[in-house]
């Protein structure tokens, strides 16, 4: 069979894929360590993995329906998916990542300038100098608004000490 | 008089000085973010979710919620001038506000906008105040099966108003109910689903999933497609006010697209958007020369735009009476009032009168504030429209991220945000709208607590959803909401409604 209509397709496969997750996970696999399941109790006393077990078939079910329809022509709809832009999509959920993962160590005047860099290269036309200024603009910015006015605990500055063990564990 | 008694209570409230400040800075913000195409009302209030902290809940509530309707103000400011839409609920506002514009009567189109919008909200707020107190009543009479069937109405509702595929829509909502189930089982102590995690145990925050779905992956779609040249007039904007001819002109429209939008707005999945579509349509079927419509018609402002800001009030009727959200915001509303430690439901308004009805008097505040500050704003809003995409994505970027952190104080939630950004924008490129996921997110724990008690109180016979007659009448409207939606004469016609334009 031809899948004609691809965007429904594979939306149906990754809900599939996301059911039977949920569902294997709650139900558990005998015999498998790292999959015990949750008790599924009786529909009076209903167990914690009564409730996301059942959800959890439904959405497979209803990925199958999805799926089925990827196999159904659909007039003036290609349906064909659009292809990713692996460019922006890298940049901006790096930048995202790396600020998460060095926020607490690096402080977030340093974390800030980071992002804001990164996840311009991911923009079709990045020019170094203005996006500098930016950065510090925003960094300084945010820690007057954040910080000094709303007095949200972020660490602005590098934690030394974290910065030590770091150094410490790579020795 | 209770009502005039409840509505002195409120005023009282949003009146205080430090109310009128939170109310001016929500209404400005939601502007600013109406204004700017590329960040809506979901990522804005989830970012700000953290910086409500310190304040008092009424503050921080009558903020969020100036935040929602500030931004339908601007959505229309951007579609008048530039023909693009701040938000979805002003892309009709489009058709005939940008043309208004090519005339030259952009100052009257903006005018005509603001003032439709001020009429509607007070009407709306009139309402809330109005309807508000009997329905919490009945809620109150509601078992856990009743709240149950309720929760299922008005997930179901929700998809069969809001646009796209039924089915996608639902198969969200469910996913919604499961990744709602992260983190620790009340009834039983466990962790579901944490993966031995300790950042997951208390489950993700409604505000990480909402910021990674709305806010990162819109950036990353934002900047794949090219600016494009807008054509933005900069030039000075004169004749605000409308003359006789226009009011006369716009004031039965006006009416209609405050009725129109207020009942849409209270429906679940309805809100602003469907409210707009509408009213727009129903302006067109009952004007004497359709063709108008499209190059300029001073009525296809005036409803639609009526219409959005009126269903962008109501829809707080379900949040505060029942404490079901009605649409993603609401949901995040939600959220918020737990932050706060208030449990939505029908007993806020007992409990917490100086909120149910400070919050409601803030909204006519609000809806004040948004004509007398906005209309002589416009220039400085015009200006941000031309500062190119590239310096501003990382300026959200940012806000974003160190909202995310706030919530909590974890990293971790920085992380699984980047995580819900890239689902989001793969469910965008296979035609599902994210939407429907954060409503099921916030109903997930709620519905499987209400589905365990009624069933725990029937011993198990699930007959017990079916005999109630409370619970029976809302399966059964749900049921029939369902089989119309799919039959197919009405199914290739909500295409067509969705498509009007």
């Amino acid at each position: 069979m031809k899948i004609s209509h691809p965007k429904n397709f594979w939306g149906g496969v990754l809900f599939i894929v996301l059911g039977a997750t949920f569902a294997v996970i709650a139900r558990g696999i005998p015999h498998v360590d790292f999959l015990p399941g949750y008790a599924m109790g009786t529909p009076a006393r209903m167990g914690p993995g009564f409730f996301p077990f059942y959800l959890g078939m439904l959405l497979l079910v209803l990925g199958v329906i999805i799926a089925a329809g990827g196999f159904k022509v659909h007039e003036g709809d290609p349906g064909t998916v659009e292809p990713f832009h692996w460019k922006p999509i890298f940049w901006v959920l790096a930048s995202i990542v790396m600020f998460g993962l060095l926020l607490k160590i690096i402080g977030m005047l340093a974390a800030g300038i980071l992002l804001v860099i990164g996840a311009s290269l991911g923009s079709r036309d990045f020019r170094l100098r203005p996006v500098i200024i930016l950065a510090i603009c925003l960094v300084i910015f945010c820690a007057l608004v954040f910080v000094v006015g709303l007095k949200l605990p972020i660490p602005l500055c590098p934690d030394v000490e974290a910065l030590q063990q770091f150094r410490m564990c790579r020795a | 008089m209770e009502l005039l008694n409840n509505l002195a209570i409120g005023f009282g409230v949003a009146l205080h000085w430090q109310n009128i400040m939170y109310c001016f800075v929500g209404v400005l913000l939601g502007t600013l973010i109406g204004v700017l195409p590329g960040i809506g009302p979901i990522a804005t209030i989830s970012m700000l979710l953290p910086a409500t902290f310190v304040l008092p809940p009424v503050s921080a509530l009558i903020m969020l919620a100036g935040i929602y309707y500030g931004a339908q103000y601007g959505g229309s400011t951007t579609a008048i001038l530039v023909n693009l839409p701040g938000e979805v609920s002003s892309v009709v506002t489009c058709l005939d506000g940008y043309q208004m514009a090519r005339k030259g009567q952009a100052g009257k189109a903006l005018g005509v906008a603001a003032l439709g919008s001020f009429f509607a909200g007070s009407v709306a707020t009139l309402l809330i105040a109005g309807f508000a107190p009997p329905l919490a009543e009945l809620a109150l009479k509601f078992g856990p099966s009743d709240y149950f069937s309720l929760m299922v109405l008005g997930l179901v509702a929700a998809v069969v108003l809001a646009h796209g595929s039924i089915i996608k829509a639902i198969a969200m909502i469910i996913l919604g109910l499961l990744a709602g189930l992260i983190g620790t089982d009340v009834n039983s102590g466990v962790a579901r689903y944490s993966f031995g995690l300790p950042e997951l145990i208390d489950g993700i925050g409604i505000g990480t999933v909402a910021m990674g779905m709305f806010g990162f992956s819109e950036i990353i779609r934002n900047l794949e497609t090219s600016a494009g040249d807008r054509e933005v007039f900069t030039k000075r904007i004169e004749g605000l006010l409308p003359n006789w001819k226009d009011i006369k002109q716009c004031a039965l429209p006006t009416i209609r697209g405050t009725a129109l939008g207020s009942m849409l707005g209270i429906l679940p999945g309805g809100g602003p958007v469907l409210g707009a579509f509408s009213a727009y349509t129903l302006e067109k079927k009952l004007s004497k020369d359709p063709s108008r419509f499209g190059k300029g018609a001073i009525e296809g402002v005036a409803a639609p735009e009526s219409a959005n800001n009126a269903a962008a009030q109501t829809s707080f009727i379900p949040l505060l009476t029942l404490g079901i959200p009605s649409n993603p915001v609401m949901a995040l509303m939600i959220g918020a009032m737990i932050i706060h430690g208030i449990q939505p439901g029908p007993q806020i308004m007992t409990a917490k009168p100086e909120l149910f009805w400070g919050m409601i008097a803030s909204m006519w505040v609000g809806n004040f504030l948004l004509v007398v500050l906005n209309l002589p704003l416009i220039g400085m809003w015009v200006k941000l429209l031309t500062v190119k995409y590239d310096y501003l994505f990382p300026a959200i970027l940012i806000f974003c991220c160190i909202g995310v952190y706030s919530i909590s104080n974890m990293w971790m939630d920085v992380i699984l945000a980047a995580l819900f950004g890239f689902i989001g924008y793969v469910f965008i490129k296979l035609d599902v709208e994210p939407a429907p996921l954060l409503l099921g997110y916030v109903l997930g724990p709620m519905m499987e607590e209400n589905l365990r008690r009624a069933l725990l109180l029937s011993r198990g016979d699930p007959a017990v959803f079916v005999t109630r007659p409370i619970s029976a009448t809302l399966l059964v409207i749900s049921l029939v909401l369902i089989v119309i939606v799919a039959a197919p004469a009405v199914k290739k016609r909500r295409e067509e409604a969705f498509q009007e334009g």
